[in-house]
């Protein structure tokens, strides 16, 4: 018994350990997004401070506290919400881990987008049959926009950063012609609402009347699977390989061309199904002002904070989604909705220059010691 | 007299790494002193110290016999120590002139003042016979005059205390003398110079006194003149170091590997022109030369990093000129590359992966395209242990983490134990300390005594004269002779390598 006594303890002991390291691993891991996050959040607060004192710390809490605010409802509109930037952001991680920069997630998302409402208002399919479809057809739209820059890319080294852009203005306007010739609704001006048949499964009795559905559930798989793609299969093998050092690749015999095309392909696919996602439910249209989707960019900071991998743009997503929801709340106080953005393109500046901030932090922290030691040594000196 | 450098007790710690343990060095003025080590023996990590890029966890350094705090390198230079960097320091865009006074140059309302700065550099050329064009850019200079920039850059900043950190790495046996000059000069103006190196030939020929390093404790100062070699390579190393390469005489087989006529395009002025060779089985082909003579140029188009122009290339019998590099490798050809860190190894990859960099999508490491990654991991431990590599973690430590002997050790062992027929090995000791050297030679001529063709690329004379069953002397682009080295001498390839002779060729 007394023997037993003691295996019991140093087994909560290790597991305690094993929890703690795992832990400290994880922190060290998310450390610069964390660090990014801290501090995007303080200068938000500082603006906030400035422009009302009284209200700013009630409203970063509500800031924090996010699509909560709202109950259910306010749960399952942050997941409708996160589920396309996830997608984004993971096309954008996707290709940054093959050294690829993908600007044109918005573009991608776009022509997903279209596709999948065209066949969501034109087709008529029997019921699951139809909303499978039409994700699948956005998810192809998206991929067939990313390959366009991934073989200009390949075959006449055209930067993929700049033809991506320009995809992005070619799908922002071909959107509005190809709206206004299949699928107008002139009274309103934008597209025609998809067919019931077309909607993507809701999840509405978990989360009464928001528009949840279950793109998160997808968004969830898809990066798993893109995980898995990157590190657990020989084509992954050959894109990360492909994206640390293109020399090195074409040393050891990869096929680099194909694997910058590869890569923008799947890349594109993801941002295409985040257009599907966002457009498959009854009641969300696009409008025929030109307009260049947001969530491309978002895509882009998500992948930043996420750290160039997919698990990565899965939490940063979630977090942003519900940041912004609670800029929603935080209307109830004299903010504007704007304040969010500013944090946010704070929190992505830090990100991206949080490698730099940590050799500043270092330095500060080794002046501090030597300091410290030279007064030490005063000290015993007198 | 005091020493004009004396560094007492240096402890410098990173993490639990004792870089340098208890160091204490001593320099007399106008003294040429060498720190001997090898790679990782904290060499540089003491210069450093003296230098003002580390501060020592315990220790202090005296200058002129005054203690003195360099906290930076702004510290040194105003303490009169100047330091050449293994890599340099400069601007690529800029002009020699802009890059020697960059930092301290003059101004009158805010416009450079470049007359008095010529005036002095023009002087420091004469004397030292540094000549350099002040006005040319540096991305167009070669690297051995770049080296020059660098060494100018400290005595413009009129240091007295000169560090060299690797010198001769870069440079080709002509620059090397030519250092070596400069480098006398210096002394005999009563400069002191500190001579970072592990080449023990240079250490003979100009070093005076020699401080020998191993694993960040100091193993002892000597006179350079009453030690030989070897017992200054048997100090730096902790063990006997054979410098004779044993090679038994061994008859050579099949032709392995035909080169016919190769062209191949090139960017600057040196191109491969109408190259024909052959590679026998059991021989070690070494083709000479001096840097930039084609020699890049002509192995990246062998091993398909760079396209062949015209010309045939065949291995075991079958044409592969046109062949992507996959199935070269796979018909049974090795590289060891010439710039290890760009193409031999992906640096951000784990050691693991690195090892597998070529073979990854061949059914011994995957099945229906996932990774078997328990068969990578043994792999790795498997030529961890047979090649001796060392890293912090096994075969999961990440490639840039390790050391460049190490990663050389790496390449070598996965190209020698992958499936070929033909290793072909460029500079494969380049920057290595006399332990992997010695070990990588052997591994080399083990190659050739398994019948394997070997062919080797190398500027180092010595490498080529001790390994090579056959010379090739490659001179702007083309095959200018074929030597015997049982025959030959080191002056007689270098009138081949400089293009002063040409011969009969018959490869």
């Amino acid at each position: 018994m007394h023997e037993k006594k003691i295996n019991m303890k140093d087994v909560i002991k290790n597991v305690g350990k094993v929890i703690y390291r795992g832990l400290k691993r994880a922190f060290i891991v998310m450390k610069p997004s964390l660090v990014a996050i801290g501090l995007g959040l303080l200068i938000g607060l500082m603006i906030m401070i400035i422009f009302d004192a009284g209200d700013a710390f009630p409203a970063l809490g509500t800031l924090l506290i996010g699509g909560f605010n709202g109950g259910l409802r306010g749960i399952g509109n942050t997941l409708y919400q996160a589920a396309p930037i996830i997608l984004t952001g993971l096309a954008v991680a996707f290709a940054f881990r093959t050294g690829l920069f993908n600007i044109g997630a918005s573009g991608q998302m776009m022509m997903g987008a279209y596709v999948a409402i065209h066949i969501g208002v034109r087709y008529s399919l029997p019921g699951t049959l139809h909303w499978i479809v039409a994700f699948l057809a956005g998810m192809l739209a998206g991929a067939i926009w990313g390959l366009i820059p991934g073989l200009l890319k390949a075959l006449s080294n055209v930067n993929e950063v700049v033809s991506s852009i320009m995809m992005n203005y070619i799908a922002g306007n071909l959107l509005i012609i190809l709206i206004m010739r299949y699928v107008f609704n002139s009274s309103y001006s934008r597209s025609l609402n998809i067919l019931r048949t077309a909607e993507l499964p809701l999840l509405t009795s978990v989360f009464p009347g928001s528009t949840a559905n279950i793109g998160i559930f997808i968004a969830i798989i898809v990066v798993v699977i893109a995980h898995i793609i990157l590190h657990k299969t020989t084509l992954g093998f050959g894109l990360r390989a492909s994206g640390f050092s293109m020399p090195g690749s074409k040393y050891a015999g990869m096929n680099t061309k194909a694997n910058i095309i590869t890569a923008m392909t799947l890349s594109g696919s993801f941002a295409g199904m985040a257009g599907a996602i966002a457009f498959l439910v009854v009641g969300k249209n696009i409008g025929t002002a030109f307009e260049i989707f947001p969530q491309g960019f978002d895509g882009i900071s998500v992948a930043l904070l996420g750290l160039g991998e997919p698990i990565g743009a899965l939490f940063a997503g979630l977090f942003l989604a519900n940041i912004r929801m609670g800029a929603f709340y935080m209307q109830r106080y004299s903010f504007v909705p704007q304040i969010i953005d500013m944090i946010i393109a704070v929190i992505v500046y830090v990100t991206a220059i949080s490698s730099a901030l940590q050799i500043v932090f270092k330095r500060y922290r080794e002046q501090i010691k030597s300091w410290s030691k030279r007064i030490f040594k005063k000290k015993e000196g007198q | 007299m005091a020493y004009k450098v004396e560094m007492r007790h240096i402890t410098k710690i990173f993490g639990t790494l004792y870089a340098n343990d208890d160091v204490t060095l001593q320099v007399k003025q106008g003294e040429i002193h060498a720190l001997l080590g090898e790679n990782g023996a904290g060499k540089s990590t003491l210069m450093s110290v003296l230098f003002g890029l580390y501060h020592p966890e315990q220790g202090d350094i005296l200058i002129d016999g005054q203690p003195v705090v360099i906290k930076n390198p702004n510290d040194a230079n105003r303490l009169g120590i100047g330091m050449v960097h293994q890599h340099f320091k400069l601007v690529d865009t800029f002009t020699v002139l802009d890059n020697i006074i960059l930092g301290v140059e003059d101004t009158k309302n805010g416009i450079i003042q470049y007359d008095q700065a010529i005036k002095k550099l023009e002087h420091l050329i004469q004397t030292y016979k540094l000549h350099v064009d002040l006005k040319a850019y540096i991305k167009d200079i070669t690297v051995g005059q770049q080296q020059r920039v660098e060494i100018l850059k400290m005595l413009y900043r009129d240091a007295d205390i000169l560090i060299f950190d690797e010198p001769t790495a870069v440079l080709t046996p002509q620059e090397i003398h030519e250092l070596m000059n400069i480098m006398r000069g210096f002394a005999k103006e009563g400069k002191t110079i500190l001579l970072i190196t592990h080449k023990l030939n240079e250490i003979k020929a100009v070093a005076d006194i020699c401080t020998v390093l191993r694993r960040g404790k100091k193993i002892g100062t000597v006179s350079v003149k009453d030690t030989s070699i070897e017992t200054l390579a048997e100090m730096m190393v902790g063990r006997e170091v054979s410098f004779s390469v044993d090679k038994p005489e061994i008859n050579q087989g099949e032709t392995i590997f035909k080169v016919e006529h190769l062209n191949v395009s090139g960017q600057g002025r040196h191109s491969v022109k109408d190259v024909s060779f052959e590679v026998h089985r059991g021989e070690i082909l070494g083709i000479a030369g001096i840097d930039g003579n084609g020699q890049t140029e002509l192995i990246h188009a062998l091993t398909g990093l760079k396209p062949i122009l015209s010309g045939q290339v065949s291995l075991m019998g079958s044409d592969i000129t046109h062949l992507p590099i996959r199935k070269k490798y796979e018909i049974g050809m090795s590289h060891i590359p010439e710039d290890r860190q760009k193409h031999g190894v992906v640096m951000d990859f784990d050691l693991q992966s690195n090892l597998i960099l070529q073979n990854y999508y061949q059914p011994q490491f995957q099945k229906h395209s996932f990774l078997k990654f328990d068969i990578i991991q043994d792999h790795a431990n498997e030529l961890i242990n047979r090649f001796d590599i060392r890293s912090e973690r096994g075969a999961k430590t990440i490639v840039r983490q390790m050391s460049g002997g190490n990663q050389q050790k790496a390449i070598l062992g996965r190209e020698i134990s992958r499936n070929h027929e033909l290793l072909i090995a460029v500079q494969p000791t380049r920057g290595l300390d006399v332990g992997a050297i010695e070990y990588i030679h052997s591994q080399l001529i083990a190659e050739r005594n398994q019948q394997k063709a070997v062919l080797l690329i190398s500027l180092e004379l010595e490498e080529i004269m001790n390994l090579s069953d056959r010379i090739l002397v490659m001179y702007e682009g083309e095959i200018v002779g074929e030597l015997d080295p049982k025959k030959t001498t080191v002056n007689e390839l270098g009138l081949y390598m400089s293009g002063a002779k040409r011969g009969d060729v018959h490869a």
